[in-house]
């Protein structure tokens, strides 16, 4: 952290929170508008469909900046609780997302393995990791 | 790691969210110090002895060293 954030670490880390929280909310609406635009406002052209997927990927890559500048922001203790649940929420992401895989290419279970399954499973237990890790250090 | 912080912000009367502020943490932290809970780096352990003007083993001191 260099001198100016040290100067107003809260104004600092309230800025790089709603920033994150803008950038979060530009690239649901902008994968919203990718996933249902085809289907409702341009059907069948495939040159919109290709242009808003760009942009939901550059957007995604300001998302991914904007989160980089709140964990720089955040202090050791945050920063460490943080990194415990993203380590958790990888772990069980990929356990998880791979014996789901199996199951479902063996024929063991009927359902068909969606990415937005794992997102899901990552998601919640990101925000369990969280929860725990604000539980431990309270 | 034992510390004395809890000691020592009692003695300047700072509360726990205004020594957080002089450090530049969350009260969290400051809490989770207090308590045994969470060791600070070392450039935080340097700033709370700047702070209280003291060394860092004044404030900090290892746990098995001590015993």
């Amino acid at each position: 952290m260099n001198d100016s954030m040290d100067n107003d670490w809260k104004k600092c880390n309230s800025i790089n929170t709603i920033r994150l929280a803008k950038w979060t909310a530009a690239w649901v609406i902008t994968l919203a508008i990718t996933t249902f635009g085809p289907i409702f406002l341009w059907p069948e052209n495939d040159i919109i469909t290709v242009a808003t997927i760009g942009g939901n990927f550059l957007v995604g890559i300001g998302m991914i900046w904007a989160n980089k500048q709140h964990l720089a922001s955040l202090d050791e203790l945050q920063q460490k609780i943080q990194l415990n649940a993203m380590g958790l929420s990888l772990g069980v992401g990929l356990i998880v997302g791979i014996s789901y895989s199996t199951l479902a290419t063996t024929g063991i279970i009927n359902a068909h393995a969606e990415i937005s399954h794992l997102v899901i499973v990552m998601s919640l237990t990101y925000m369990v990791g969280i929860i725990l890790g604000n539980r431990k250090y309270r | 790691m034992n510390n004395r912080l809890k000691v020592l912000r009692a003695e300047h009367n700072l509360t726990q969210a205004q020594l957080a502020d002089l450090l530049n943490v969350s009260r969290q932290t400051v809490n989770a110090i207090e308590k045994g809970k969470f060791d600070p780096s070392l450039p935080l352990a340097f700033k709370a002895a700047r702070l209280f003007k003291l060394t860092i083993e004044d404030i900090f001191q290892d746990e098995e060293a001590v015993s």
